[in-house]
């Protein structure tokens, strides 16, 4: 026995001693320029075409750039592949100028045509593209990705020569040139490489795999291990290369957001993707330096079957949404620095916040109820709060439901599934009120109010009204920003009134961030821009 | 013994049927489809994506079409990782999670059969209590407690070893360990249990007369004996340390194929999760063939 433990003694103190206080990832990384980023989930693919996530964002922008970039501080639009660019003045046309100096990772030029091919795949029918409907705003782009023109040419894209293109829109679309800058879809891709691995208008190309990837942005995809690593190291035809500091990015998808915060701790990571909520006062407390909090544009709210007995009064609906105590949830609950949600739209939206403003009222929610026939709660059964499983969304529901009970006299009750089962039975309306999340896309209040039109996919509460839709539909189209928004007020103020959502607050990202990293500033679609990023080992 | 091995394989062919079977069955009639997302799916494009993977069949001929593949060894395409087939998801994460398993299993057995033999050596004295006690202790301690513990101590207060990832030969140690120790205090008290009933026999006792050595006593006559209740256990404990690693791997983020098992179901990866059953079911027989033909070998009671 006494053999036996020295022998084990030994061989932890012969571990330990190629190890022991040894320096940490991060400063071997901090000297190498080397940003470790905790990514959360495995990317499906890194194709911009195929992918739908925001984990694969971060990765796909350090491979590829679009015609234009994100200003690091405001994420506005900034030359990016093209130098500069013209808008008419009816504003449905833009012609981009490509920099003669754009070339892809293997030296071949960036031209239009690129572009234009790209457009073109991405909205192909046959690719399954689950995120084509960004490009929806060019000229018969819809018709062309739901297969009903077959013709490539009536698309409004158009490359004029190798560098010069031109976007013409069915509508003006005053946010078109940040959706460019923010969202891959309208990166552009090298179609000749995709065509050496297959189809490319075909999903599941191999293309995307570190010996094959080509790509025009400012890092270039060296190694991907599934699961455990992906790397980026810097590009050295990229047309900005000096004036990107870092020489690469090390990408690590941990799922678990606990082992991720312990990484963290260990020296492992530059930044986490999350913080778990039972966490943040701890930080808060001992180490302030590490935590950031920034607002980010999403809404968390409650759906609304309207199409149930109980709830198809809409005073029911305000009394439900008038008895919520939005401040006390992010406060005792949430604790991440959430604002309470009162509207559909996250404030200043690009200069848009909504009039009609949602209120907090307890003696309001109780007449409410008692005029729609359930005084003190009387008579309505209860509601089911439906959520998908988790530890945050429950704690939620719990809140909720106490206020209910304590401030209407209403009973609820909780349903948790698991995600997919969830998806079905929210795209099935088979609940009575259920938890969702909303990110923009871009920042724009219509990526947030189009998804209650009566035909979008992502209602999912059986509200449909006809107004609403033909004032979105009127400013799909309008001519100047100020009349587009005051049709939106309008729309959203008929939201509001209706109420198939109850909005409880808007989106915080809580994350870890090391005080090494430099030039990182907060936006609200936590994107980073990495060419501007850089790290300095002296700030500790 | 020739015989014997050929009519076990046999014998597996109708089980990895069945099991394929249920397999494709159960994981398609979940609520919920692998294209399912928060973001709604267009019609059009839902439909050209189940044409492409050929989910728009009548789902007999997806069947029949799946099991003309499966005779091939070709396990598909996964839904969720575009670039990937399944066949290479198993090939890149599988050794893996062999190595992690294989570790833990050596500790298992280093650790476990040590232990079990000295509590054996003097049953009911004060170094058996202390072996009986820790071994209790290990099987109580689950791995997420005992992962998240060790990590705590050898990784952020030590900083001997990384709190995750699977890059050095260092990131082996706390996981193997972790998963090991449960291992170990089992492998302990079957040790412990098997020596004691050998040690009791009749030829121990004659090896005793004749004055053969305590050491070659325990080595050379009754670990033979004793250790076949490890052998048993050994078939299932193995394939379990293999396929059965997913916390492991979720908390010190390794990339073996355990996460992948549990991750393909939720993503609702149809082929994913049929394939690594099956592959699951392939590794679980074989392991019991292994541990049969050795059990005959160790134990002269047993013939082919």
């Amino acid at each position: 026995m006494k053999s036996l433990c020295l022998l084990m003694c030994l061989c932890a103190l012969g571990l330990a001693s190629g190890c022991g206080k040894r320096e940490t990832r991060v400063e071997v990384a901090n000297r190498q320029q080397i940003l470790l980023y905790g990514n959360k989930a495995e990317p499906q693919d890194l194709d911009p075409h195929v992918v739908q996530g925001v984990g694969e964002h971060q990765i796909i922008s350090t491979l590829l750039e679009g015609l234009v970039a994100e200003d690091p501080k405001t994420l506005d639009p900034v030359p990016g592949i093209a130098e500069r660019w013209e808008i008419s003045p009816d504003g449905r046309v833009y012609t981009f100028h490509i920099r003669a100096n754009a070339k892809w990772s293997n030296g071949d030029p960036v031209t239009a045509h690129d572009f234009a091919k790209s457009y073109r795949r991405i909205l192909t029918p046959s690719l399954g593209s689950l995120y084509s409907y960004m490009l929806h705003p060019l000229k018969n782009a819809k018709a062309f990705n739901e297969g009903k023109i077959t013709d490539p040419t009536q698309l409004g894209v158009r490359a004029i020569d190798d560098h010069t293109l031109e976007l013409t829109l069915e509508c003006p679309t005053p946010y078109l040139l940040h959706s460019m800058a923010s969202h891959y879809t309208w990166w552009a891709v090298h179609l000749p490489t995709i065509e050496k691995h297959g189809d490319p208008y075909k999903p599941g190309s191999r293309w995307t795999r570190p010996e094959n990837y080509v790509g025009n942005g400012p890092f270039i995809l060296t190694e991907w291990v599934p699961n455990s690593v992906i790397r980026v190291r810097k590009n050295t035809n990229y047309w900005d290369a000096a004036n990107v500091r870092l020489n690469g990015v090390d990408f690590l998808p941990i799922e678990s957001i606990d082992s991720e915060e312990r990484s963290f701790r260990a020296g492992q990571l530059h930044r986490t993707e999350e913080l778990p909520n039972a966490k943040i006062d701890a930080y808060r407390k001992d180490n302030p330096q590490f935590l950031r909090i920034d607002d980010y544009l999403g809404n968390y709210f409650y759906r609304v079957n309207v199409g149930h007995p109980a709830l198809k009064d809409k005073r029911v609906r305000h009394a439900l949404s008038q008895a919520i105590d939005r401040q006390a949830i992010v406060e005792t609950v949430t604790r991440g620095g959430q604002r309470p949600a009162f509207a559909f739209t996250p404030p200043d939206t690009e200069g848009y916040t909504s009039r009609a403003q949602l209120k907090f009222d307890i003696e309001g929610a109780k007449k409410l109820l008692a005029e729609a026939g359930y005084p003190e709660g009387k008579g309505l059964p209860p509601i089911e709060i439906h959520y998908n499983t988790s530890e945050n969304h429950r704690a939620i529901a719990e809140a909720i439901q106490q206020m209910w009970k304590r401030n209407l006299g209403v009973d609820a009750t909780l349903r948790n599934e698991e995600w997919k089962v969830y998806l079905d039975t929210q795209s099935a309306t088979n609940y009575m009120v259920s938890r969702a999340g909303w990110i923009g896309d871009y920042p724009d209040p219509n990526t947030f109010l189009e998804t209650f039109l009566s035909y979008s996919g992502n209602n999912r509460t059986g509200w449909a009204n006809p107004e609403f839709d033909r004032l979105l539909q009127a400013a799909g189209c309008a001519t100047n920003q100020a009349e587009r928004y005051e049709l939106l007020q309008k729309a959203e103020a008929i939201l509001l009134d209706e109420l198939p959502l109850i909005p409880i607050y808007f989106y915080t990202r809580v994350y870890l961030l090391h005080p090494s990293v430099q030039n990182w500033h907060p936006t609200y679609l936590d994107h980073h821009p990495f060419k501007h990023v850089y790290l300095e080992a002296a700030a500790k | 013994m020739f015989r014997f091995i050929a009519a076990r394989l046999l014998q597996t062919i109708p089980v990895l049927f069945v099991v394929a079977t249920l397999a494709f069955f159960m994981v398609r009639l979940m609520p919920g489809g692998p294209f399912d997302a928060e973001r709604s799916v267009p019609p059009e494009v839902e439909r050209e994506l189940a044409a492409y993977y050929g989910l728009d069949k009548p789902l007999a001929r997806q069947y029949l079409d799946y099991l003309g593949q499966l005779i091939r060894g070709d396990l598909g395409p996964s839904f969720k990782y575009a670039n990937r087939s399944v066949n290479e998801m198993i090939a890149s994460t599988f050794p893996v999670s062999l190595q992690l398993g294989g570790l833990a299993l050596g500790l298992a057995l280093l650790f476990g059969i040590t232990a079990g033999v000295l509590a054996a050596l003097r049953p009911n004295s004060a170094m058996d209590y202390v072996a009986s006690g820790i071994s209790m202790t290990g099987i109580c301690l689950p791995t997420f407690v005992l992962g998240p513990l060790l990590i705590l101590v050898f990784a952020l207060n030590l900083r001997w070893f990384n709190a995750s990832g699977w890059f050095d030969a260092s990131d082996r140690v706390l996981p193997a360990l972790t998963l090991g120790i449960v291992y170990a205090a089992y492998v302990a008290r079957l040790t412990r249990g098997g020596m004691l009933e050998i040690l009791s026999q009749d030829f121990i006792r004659t090896a005793r007369a004749k004055g053969a050595s305590e050491a070659r006593i325990i080595f050379r006559h009754a670990l033979r004996g004793g250790l076949l209740p490890v052998i048993s256990f050994l078939g299932p404990a193995a394939a379990g340390i293999i396929t059965g690693s997913f916390v492991i791997e979720t908390i010190f983020q390794i990339p073996g194929l355990g996460r992948h098992f549990v991750t393909s179901a939720f993503n609702r990866d149809f082929t994913m999760v049929t394939g690594i059953v099956v592959f699951y079911a392939v590794l679980i027989v074989f392991f019991n063939l292994l541990v049969d033909i050795v059990q005959v070998w160790l134990n002269p009671k047993l013939k082919f």
